[in-house]
């Protein structure tokens, strides 16, 4: 799809820019000390540190990859969100408290106040620094995405902007300016998306989104010998056809375009209906909607087949409630494509079929996690699989345990949790409005699921818009400061200074924390060009495998279980990396979208969570049962 | 007042454990409803919102309901100790 920059978006984008870096700036002369620079002082208030944990934890992942979920799936990109929420629980009633009593900058610090042990110094650094790299390429991959059709530029200047700006905001005043940077956005992305939502309410769902909307055609083919012979238009001439087990495709032309079309048979008519298509021919050249890409063929979609309201059947609702307009959908049924891959000659074909799907199926899990239709027991692992690693994931993150050092107490920890959890929740609910509205208001760019809120914005004017697009790359911003506050702190605190028993002074621990994040902000602008296109929910799902998996068994065994060894902490992160890493690299849908190849993965599981964690748990307490008397107890 | 101030931290923990169970049964209930039962999961229950919806949004709700409980909780005990 092609973008064309607007003047006022770019102008409330450097705005926004230009203020954050100015706020960076005046904090810069403020943090001088390790303290400040990696805690802020530790003088936050409560309900800034809430709104800052919204704004550190609703990612790109949440914003972009949910919204882009919903719009494409339905209710399972929910899941995410109730997934996202619930692991606050863990950190409200387990984590919080506790974490800020026993550390100073790092979870690190944290984990090893019992033991003094330089294995669990070295493990949980190495996982900070692997968990905040999972987790920063979903944050970079999503920057790219959003400055396409904000300032009309490509993915790798969207993925190099961010990560400038980000190594500013972190080398210049560390956390002080990253936590009043993810206030700022958390507010506002909360403000905006009500707005959105009560946009959406007020639009209602139509059949015809907009009055330029695509019409769809479809065409009665009479069948010979098993072959299209020939359909009821003569402008069209028929000029392929291709049979995969996905099903049956139609090449036409017509004024030289090429069209694709999908064949479908119910009672003896067989009908041909319109697909959109991305063409990378046997020369190289792609082609969209058959014509290069500046001719802008490639169309947004999305639109209701019909639309029942109170058991009667209409072309449009006019403004709902939320409640009615939930209702509304499951009893109606909405056009939603589905990505097929055709191989014709030497031409590649992804080609986006129709699919008429019930409102019924739409508001409950199913459409991509197999949970019902067409289910396996591994395809119900794998749903599993996810809710937990969500669950237990969040209080995990790195980033997200650093921000309980910046507040001045384990009450305001507390405090601050709960804000968190209100703001936060209040947002994921408002993700099902906003992911539906934008599967049903014709805005989605079929090749990139990431752009459904902004685009949906888009189709309410471009000042919200360009508003929805600044905080959506503040959203990035902010995470992706945390992130890397988060991982020059294990490199700086936790390995030179502590594992390596380099004396600096406090001056040192400071620009030791800058060189560091400016390192870590240049692999992470390195892996988002790399990773470009994947979902950035999906990958971000990962990522909290990865912590719940590495972290998190040592961060409650260490609370709750007195026979805890250091070595068994060790062990435990140790396992949870390597085994959730491994089969991340080993799955079905790595093979699938980062390996680009149809052959069957070694472990058929796509998220590692049900097997990566209980293994680390297992390690955990296995190892400290063996090392009772190995000095490796927690001292009291 | 005290001259240490107490922060109930044994009490608290206590809660968080009991209260953290609690979600967790509920929780558990949502995916286990979606693996054993998804058709349940298409039940109307109120309002033309299925069970998938008000259980998911109930979820969510809960947390913030018991996060306030809890801290409830914990500031009238630390009140409490630190009189």
């Amino acid at each position: 799809m092609i973008y064309a920059a607007s003047p006022l978006a770019i102008g409330i984008f450097v705005a926004f820019v230009l203020g954050v870096l100015g706020l960076s700036s005046f904090f810069a002369r403020k943090t001088q000390t390790a303290q400040g620079y990696y805690a802020a002082g530790g003088s936050i208030h409560w309900g800034v540190n809430g709104i800052a944990f919204a704004g550190d934890y609703l990612s790109a992942a949440s914003f972009l990859g949910i919204c882009g979920m919903i719009a494409f799936d339905g209710y399972d990109g929910f899941l995410y969100s109730i997934g996202y929420l619930a692991g606050w629980v863990v950190a409200l009633f387990l984590v919080a408290e506790p974490l800020k009593r026993y550390g100073k900058y790092t979870f690190t610090d944290a984990l090893n106040f019992k033991f003094n042990s330089k294995g669990i110094e070295l493990a949980a650094a190495i996982s900070t620094l692997i968990v905040s790299t999972c987790y920063l390429i979903p944050q970079m991959v999503g920057a790219g995405d959003l400055v396409t059709p904000l300032l009309g530029l490509d993915h790798h200047w969207g993925v190099l902007i961010v990560g400038v700006i980000v190594i500013y905001i972190v080398a210049t005043a560390g956390m002080t300016s990253t936590t009043y940077v993810q206030f700022i956005k958390g507010g506002l992305l909360v403000v905006f998306s009500t707005i959105l939502s009560i946009a959406i309410f007020m639009n209602g769902i139509s059949k015809k989104p907009y009055d330029n909307y695509h019409e769809f055609k479809s065409f009665t083919a009479t069948v010979t010998d098993g072959k299209v012979t020939a359909i009821n238009d003569a402008s069209y001439t028929i000029i392929g056809e291709v049979k995969n087990p996905s099903g049956t495709f139609i090449k036409l032309k017509k004024d030289n375009i090429v069209s694709w079309w999908s064949l479908a048979e119910k009672d003896g008519t067989v009908t041909l209906s319109e697909t959109l298509n991305v063409t990378n021919t046997a020369d190289g050249q792609v082609l969209y909607n058959g014509a290069p890409k500046a001719d802008q063929r490639f169309f947004q979609v999305g639109h209701a087949n019909k639309i029942m309201m109170d058991g009667k059947e209409v072309d449009k609702t006019g403004p709902v409630g939320p409640v009615k307009f939930l209702a509304t959908i499951k009893q109606s049924e909405v056009v939603r494509f589905t990505k097929l891959l055709v191989v014709d000659g030497g031409d590649k074909v992804t080609l986006w079929k129709q699919n008429i799907t019930s409102g019924k199926d739409i508001m409950k899990p199913g459409l991509k996690f197999k949970v019902d239709k067409g289910s396996t027991f591994l395809s119900k692992l794998n749903f599993v699989s996810l809710m937990l690693a969500l669950f237990l994931g969040t209080s995990a993150l790195p980033h997200v345990l650093i921000r309980y050092y910046t507040v001045p107490s384990p009450k305001d920890a507390r405090k601050s949790t709960i804000v968190a959890i209100g703001s936060i929740g209040f947002f994921y609910i408002l993700t099902v409005f906003m992911g539906l509205g934008a599967m049903l208001t014709g805005v989605l760019d079929l090749q990139s699921s990431n752009m459904s809120a902004p685009l949906l914005a888009k189709y309410f004017g471009i000042v919200l818009f360009s508003c929805i697009s600044a905080i959506a790359f503040s959203t990035v911003l902010g995470t992706v400061s945390g992130l890397i506050v988060a991982a020059s702190g294990a490199v700086a605190h936790d390995l030179i200074t502590n594992f390596m028993g380099i004396q600096l002074t406090d001056k040192g621990q400071v620009k030791a924390g800058k060189i560091a994040a400016v390192c870590v902000g240049i692999i992470a602008m390195i892996l988002g060009i790399i990773f470009k296109g994947i979902n950035v929910s999906f990958l971000v799902g990962l990522a909290f495998a990865v912590a719940a998996a590495a972290n998190l068994p040592a961060i409650l065994m260490m609370l709750f279980w007195k026979k805890t060894t250091s070595q068994g902490i060790v062990a435990s992160i140790f396992v949870g990396i390597v085994t959730s890493i491994v089969i991340i690299l080993l799955s079905p849908a790595t093979y699938l979208d980062l390996y680009k190849t149809t052959a069957t993965a070694p472990i058929p599981l796509d998220n590692p969570g049900i097997i990566a964690i209980p293994l680390s748990f297992l390690t955990l307490v296995i190892v400290s049962l063996l090392t009772q008397k190995g000095g490796g107890v927690a001292k009291n | 007042m005290s001259l240490i101030i107490k922060n109930a931290s044994e009490y608290k923990a206590k809660l968080g454990v009991y209260m953290f169970i609690i979600y967790v049964i509920i929780y558990t209930g949502f995916i286990v409803i979606n693996v054993a039962s998804p058709k349940s999961m298409a039940i109307i229950l109120f309002a033309g919102l299925n069970m998938a919806i008000v259980y998911g949004v109930g979820l969510i709700v809960l947390a913030v309901i018991m996060g306030l409980i809890y801290n409830y909780l914990c500031t009238k005990k630390e009140d409490e100790l630190n009189k």
